[in-house]
């Protein structure tokens, strides 16, 4: 272990509650939204168990209501959205540039306080009546109707919206000012441009559920008629504008883990990624697109045919990119020297689990189909595998791949490599069957079924358990190396970027010397100051050799 | 704690830094724009559905309070930028004396503002349980003041609209709703505006700001011309409906 | 932002355009081109607009970036509103079909 480095320059609760330091607030992240996943999956925990039978057993349909709600508002706006950009990509983007820290430092802590605060108010509101709305707080149910706490709920995440906008303002400010001499944008790590594009959508997309929750809200507590249509509003005018956010938002959701992807493939395929610049492209190309699609959530709301037409049409025209990341990350696996370590192990089976989940949104997007399959088990399958299957596979994969760099540590790996295909059997166990079970016609947030549907739901919750053991399993072990890790050492992988040649954990300003970045990025052949020779066999460093 | 004029830690160059600090201001008015822009779309959809409640609701704004404001708004952007130009230029004595210059202009904007909200108040135009267009829709002023026959235009008007749009006091109250939404959050805009200005005005008076270093003021030039922007189309869209028949 | 250091001549001018500019729009509300008045009253707000963006706040004289983001906070709102305009070409917005009705009292 290098014997300065930001976990010991400074000492005591302040020089963290207080730190401008991005490696330090990003570690102040993880523990918040490690807590909120927590919260998540107790919920989802609760509604699997209770769909055990076709009766609902456990608890009263009011309460299954707030399970499914608080389960959504709890994943999606406190632990999915900031998880990877704000863990993972506040550590790493000031280092992978060559700068000593973001543009905005303090406004970078700013972000995590706002976070915290939005998360109390959405607290305050799960233990004051919870919420019964689903996370999409269709009007007039959320504005007029429901007597669940709704007011501090949008009040939370209208707030949490500001954490979100500082973060991609910080990261694309970043990104045009601060690197390094000799970093030009197509040397940048895909991880940085995929940033870049989340952060283009949270800039541009945020403040559109602000105003949309701020609305609603008032007119909850005024009794005003913006969405209500006993007053002259219009419902469907409130779902325009929280799908205009509300779709590009699971782009901030996939887009960083994307990146995640495209740093771990081709470290442990050790060849340079295949079709850089359409990667970075299409991390744009998903960024942009992705504004243009959202009334294919609307479908069934008795949209305009031609509108209905042109959404479907470029709902299709999105996936294209997508397409692209997957055919360059499979290409760049052809005749390369493949190592499977947990990293790898995770980044192949987002791969797979991408597929699936973009393939079934495909589907979704067609017209007739969606007339059957909406609102039905089909779409709660379809975006799990998107939203877990992927986004969570890439974060955990990554604190996997950087965890040596944060902590200096090694976790042990055979036991990460168990959890990696726990993880992966029980996802899978857990949602496939509910693509069945959406085929067949169940509906989405119902407390009860028919009975012909129950083996395909105690499917779901035992693969759910097995699912649950695959995210305890890290937890565990991980906080286990902080102390008893093997130490890792500047490069164990070994891998291309500018961070790895930081020392483990880095310097609080990163590097002793400003970088001169005279390198292209993945060049596994000519790096000799990684230490990697052509032709020499490569072996990773194990937590556990 | 950093002075202001001194390089901070992040940043290799003082060039850098002020091209970072204008890049982050620019963005940050990029999500204001789509911040105001949801309740400009749902005012869109809202005026198309209701032509006849938002004349009715527009005419009971008065049209040269709101001018006065808007041209008021608009020479505080002047004065602003005459701040920028003093610091560019070294006339450090001239920047104090414009960013006060703004603020009293902003402040005068502010002072018509709650004229105005109170006026809707006693008008019962506030949205809410004591809504009601018909009470007085049309007297910016007084009610008093209305001379018989002036009463009698207005109620034959207030009939006509009421033929056309039978829950015109609810699509009214809508008109409101964004009227005191729109102008409301713009208000709280510029009250921000007006603590970054007097925080401005703290530092000016130190002499910080000259030709080597005016960024502060710069950026906060532009949030400033940002609020001046809404405003320019809040006016028409809110006080300029349905004017023509001299009301 | 660039030190092109703007002249106060040219400021003094363009808030004279734009008080023209603001006298117009109240002139034009008073008179009635039908479907147009929304265009007219529009079009000088972003031509007053598009002055203050270029000299006050001296995108002008901004790097080619700085026309990126105005451009891209421009074009997005425009995409917000004009694809959402699509959908209520078919239909009626939903509250001009429901009958009026009281104002509910509810929990906060």
């Amino acid at each position: 272990m290098p014997r300065d480095h930001y976990l010991n320059a400074t000492y005591g609760i302040r020089s963290w509650l207080l730190t401008t330091d991005h490696k330090r607030i990003a570690l102040l992240y993880l523990a918040s939204v490690t807590f909120f996943f927590f919260i998540g999956g107790t919920f989802a925990s609760l509604i699997r168990i209770h769909l055990l039978t076709p009766n609902g057993f456990l608890v009263t349909p009011e309460m299954y209501n707030r399970l499914f709600t608080m389960h959504g508002v709890a994943m999606v706006f406190f632990f999915l959205i900031p998880s990877i950009p704000a863990v993972l990509g506040n550590f790493l983007i000031p280092i992978m540039i060559g700068a000593k820290d973001l543009a905005f430092p303090k406004i970078n802590l700013l972000s995590w306080y706002i976070y915290l605060i939005g998360g109390s108010f959405v607290l305050y509101s799960f233990m004051t009546g919870g919420l019964d709305t689903g996370w999409t707080f269709y009007t007039p149910l959320s504005s007029v109707y429901s007597n669940s706490a709704v007011t501090p709920a949008v009040i939370g995440i209208f707030i949490n919206g500001f954490s979100s906008i500082l973060t991609g303002l910080n990261f694309i400010v970043t990104v045009h000012t601060m690197r390094a001499p000799g970093m030009t944008w197509f040397r940048l790590p895909l991880f940085v441009w995929a940033h870049y594009a989340t952060s283009l959508v949270m800039i541009l997309g945020t403040p559109v559920i602000a105003i949309t929750l701020l609305l609603a809200g008032l007119e909850r507590m005024f009794h005003l008629g913006f969405f209500n249509p006993a007053l002259g509003g219009d419902p469907i005018l409130f779902q325009h504008l929280f799908w205009f956010y509300s779709h590009p938002a699971v782009y901030i959701m996939i887009l960083p883990a994307m990146g995640v992807i495209s740093e771990i493939i081709p470290t442990f395929a050790r060849k340079p990624i295949f079709g850089y610049s359409f990667i970075a492209g299409s991390s744009i190309a998903i960024a942009v697109i992705g504004f243009v699609v959202w009334a294919h959530h609307m479908f069934l709301t008795g949209e305009a045919t031609y509108a209905a037409i042109a959404f479907s049409f470029l709902s299709y025209v999105v996936a294209i990119p997508s397409a692209i990341k997957v055919f360059n990350w499979t290409s760049t696996l052809y005749k390369g020297s493949i190592s499977y370590d947990t990293p790898m192990l995770y980044a192949l089976g987002f791969i797979g689990l991408f597929l699936v989940g973009g393939l079934t949104g495909l589907f979704l997007a067609c017209l007739g189909l969606d007339i059957h399959i909406h609102d039905t088990y089909f779409v709660i399958a379809h975006f799990h595998y998107i939203m877990v299957g992927g986004a969570v596979m890439g974060y955990v994969g990554g604190l996997h791949f950087w965890w040596p760099k944060i902590t200096g540590k090694l976790y042990p790996e055979f036991l990460a490599r168990v959890a990696a295909v726990t993880l992966f059997i029980g996802f899978n166990l857990t949602f496939f069957p509910q693509f069945i079970l959406g085929y067949l016609g169940m509906p989405r947030r119902y407390h009860t079924y028919p009975p012909e549907f129950q083996v395909l739901n105690v499917m779901s919750t035992a693969g759910s358990s097995i699912l649950a053991l695959g995210y305890f399993l890290p937890m565990c072990y991980l906080v286990w190396s902080m102390r008893y890790g093997k130490i890792a050492g500047p490069n164990p992988w070994p891998a291309t970027g500018l961070e790895w040649k930081t020392d483990s954990p880095p310097l609080t300003e990163n590097f002793h010397v400003t970088p001169q970045v005279d390198w292209e990025p993945y060049d596994f052949k000519n790096r000799k100051d990684l230490g990697l020779e052509a032709g020499a066999p490569l072996a990773p460093a194990h937590g556990d050799d | 704690m950093h002075r202001t004029g001194e390089l901070y830690g992040q940043f290799q160059t003082l060039e850098q830094q002020k091209e970072t600090a204008a890049l982050g201001m620019w963005i940050f008015l990029v999500t204001e724009v789509l911040f105001f822009g949801g309740m400009f779309l749902t005012y869109t959809i809202n005026r198309h559905a209701y032509p006849a409640a938002f004349g009715m609701g527009s005419n009971t704004l008065d049209i040269y309070l709101g001018g006065f404001n808007t041209v008021v708004l608009i020479l505080s952007s002047l004065t602003m930028a005459m701040g920028v130009w003093s610091a560019q230029v070294g006339k450090k004595s001239l920047v104090t004396i414009f960013l006060i210059l703004t603020l009293i202009l902003g402040g005068t904007f502010l002072g018509v503002k709650v004229v105005e909200y109170k006026q809707k108040f006693d008008h019962h135009l506030i949205p809410g349980y004591h809504f009601d267009i018909s009470y007085c829709a049309k007297s910016p002023t007084n009610c008093a003041d209305l001379s018989p026959a002036a009463r009698e235009t207005e109620d034959k008007q207030l009939e006509e609209a009421e033929r056309l749009d039978p829950d015109l006091n609810n699509h009214a109250q809508l008109y409101f709703s964004l009227y005191f939404g729109m102008t409301g959050l713009h208000a709280l805009h510029m009250i921000v505006g007006a603590g970054l200005l007097l925080w401005l005005l703290k530092e000016s008076v130190g002499g910080r700001f000259g030709p080597a270093y005016n960024t502060p003021v710069e950026i906060v030039g532009l949030y400033w011309h940002f609020v001046d922007i809404v405003w320019i189309y809040l006016f028409p869209l809110l006080y300029l409906i349905d004017r023509k028949a001299g009301r | 932002m660039s030190e092109h250091i703007v002249s106060p001549k040219i400021y003094v001018g363009i808030f004279a355009i734009l008080m023209v500019g603001t006298t117009l729009t109240v002139m034009a509300a008073f008179h009635d081109f039908g479907a147009f008045n929304i265009v007219i009253a529009l079009g000088i707000a972003t031509i007053k607009a598009t002055f203050v963006v270029l000299y006050f706040m001296h995108a002008r004289y901004s790097p080619k970036r700085t026309h990126l983001v105005i451009i891209c906070a421009v074009f997005w709102l425009a995409i917000m509103l004009a694809l959402t305009l699509t959908d209520y070409q078919e239909r009626p917005i939903l509250g001009q079909r429901a009958a009026p009705d009281a104002v509910h009292q509810l929990p906060v």
